[in-house]
């Protein structure tokens, strides 16, 4: 009859010699659930605070892509200050009418809201793409002038999250900002240097037809619809472009910017 | 006079004469990348002390019950149970610096200098002298990268913890920043400028030559 009593099992399996293999085992296992209590833990205690500085700095970040585009604050002044908040549907282009932004996170917990992507569609690696959307708009009197849309997409080592910030002609790039990236530091994460995010400014998205033609160049820029790209991570920029193709198409904003256009939103 | 408590030069001995990263070159890696400042410095050395001092203290605790198999095993999975949890902390309470940090904070783990202490020491010895070992370790650790991190940003920057100490010629002062200081090539030469300087003095800390050239009669007479 085995001895059931956890405690003189405990002293038992310690009085072991080092190299049993029960002891081994039972050692290892032992470890590693401390180990993982710990860590999970740790994170589940911390994520609040992780995701207040995180949300923090995205504000930061939208404020200071906001600031940096040339003629903003006085726009910004006028308009009270702020920006609108709106959630938009995706695929109809236009508000969502039952989702707000405080409900935004509760509605993308359900798989229900997300859209698998096909292979063809998919050009930003996203694999499926939520169905409503926080955007950012500026209005000058009742017409737009400033729309801040999140882009995201695969990047070369990770996920990439930006907000491009578009005039109201839904054409020109009033600006980029990065707001979380992971690739190569030095090559990729240049994506990030305020320099190069400069050069988005003033640059055409999109030709007359409306088709989306902006690309990241390799080496200099040559048109309008291009801008400089960062040698050593012609990856980086390659998926730069295709989330930005992806999002300004007619799986991304494409409705919406075509709304916007009519003058409808 | 009396002899110094073996405790005490346990602790001490790392800091100058046993410097982790001075005599045994350890750890470099995360000292030349987080340099920069002594914010960072800072943070990077008080998160390796942690794990360092908490490491060998578990190992310690449980060292007669580590089977040998799998020990190098045991002391991974705790090292880097320990630096997730750190990692966790510093994105929370001290998010800019963390930032800064980026992988640093995770490569603790894979940092020689904690492997090191507790495989050659808290795996053999009680806990009290393994901690007070770590902590002597960590704290020489410490002392190079706060050494190397104020250098960098004194004169990359003319700052100190973010204090201008040196006035700027931009902004009407006379120093001008030598911007190679922030890059990590003038780590490199201010590490081995540092072993240099203590090799002179302490001549037993140089290593012998590890290939002396034979001999041999020019050729042609």
């Amino acid at each position: 009859m085995a001895d059931l009593n956890p405690f003189t099992a405990w002293r038992r399996l310690l009085a072991l010699p080092n190299e049993s293999r029960l002891k081994t085992v039972a050692m290892a296992f032992l470890v590693s659930a401390i180990c993982a209590v710990l860590v999970s833990g740790a994170t589940v205690v911390l994520r609040p605070i992780q995701a207040a500085n995180r949300a923090a700095e995205e504000q930061a970040r939208l404020e200071a892509l906001v600031a940096g585009i040339p003629g903003m604050a006085d726009l910004l002044q006028r308009s009270g200050g702020s920006l609108s908040t709106v959630v938009m549907d995706l695929a109809r282009g236009s508000a969502a009418r039952e989702v707000t932004p405080e409900t935004l996170e509760t509605a993308l917990a359900d798989p229900a809201n997300w859209t698998a992507l096909q292979a063809g569609q998919d050009i930003a690696g996203l694999g499926q793409r939520p169905n409503f959307a926080q955007i950012y708009l500026l209005r000058d009197g009742d017409r737009i002038s400033l729309a801040l849309l999140p882009i995201s997409g695969a990047g070369y080592n990770g996920r990439i999250d930006a907000i491009l910030a578009l005039r109201g002609d839904m054409r020109t790039v009033a600006g980029l900002a990065v707001t979380r990236q992971s690739e190569t530091p030095g090559l990729g994460a240049r994506i990030e240097e305020p320099a190069w995010l400069a050069s988005f400014a003033g640059k055409q998205v999109s030709d007359d037809t409306g088709t989306v033609r902006f690309s990241v160049a390799r080496g200099t820029a040559s048109s309008a619809y291009e801008v400089d790209g960062i040698t050593g991570a012609t990856r980086t920029g390659n998926a730069v472009t295709q989330i930005v193709r992806f999002w300004l198409g007619p799986q991304g904003y494409g409705p919406l910017i075509d709304a916007i256009r009519r003058g409808e939103f | 006079m009396t002899a110094p408590s073996p405790l005490w030069s346990t602790l001490t001995d790392p800091l100058v004469r046993q410097n982790p990263v001075m005599l045994q070159i350890l750890g470099i890696c995360s000292a030349l990348a987080v340099t920069t400042s002594m914010a960072t410095a800072l943070t990077m050395a008080a998160s390796l002390t942690v794990v360092l001092v908490l490491s060998a203290g578990i190992i310690s605790i449980i060292r007669r019950h580590i089977p040998d198999a799998i020990r190098l095993i045991v002391q991974i999975v705790i090292v880097a149970s320990l630096v997730i949890v750190i990692d966790q902390i510093l994105q929370a309470y001290l998010h800019d610096i963390s930032q800064k940090l980026s992988v640093f904070v995770s490569l603790i783990t894979t940092n020689c200098l904690v492997l090191g202490r507790t495989e050659s020491y808290a795996r053999l010895n009680p806990p009290v002298p393994s901690m007070v070992d770590a902590l002597g370790n960590g704290l020489g650790y410490s002392l190079v990268l706060v050494v190397l991190g104020s250098l960098r940003e004194l004169f990359g920057a003319g700052k100190l913890l973010g204090w201008q100490v040196l006035p700027l010629a931009e902004q009407g002062g006379w120093f001008t920043p030598m911007s190679l200081m922030l890059l990590a090539p003038s780590a490199f030469f201010l590490l081995g400028g540092l072993v240099w300087a203590l090799r002179s003095l302490r001549p037993e800390q140089a290593e012998p030559a590890e290939f002396v050239p034979p001999v041999t009669r020019e050729a042609g007479e």
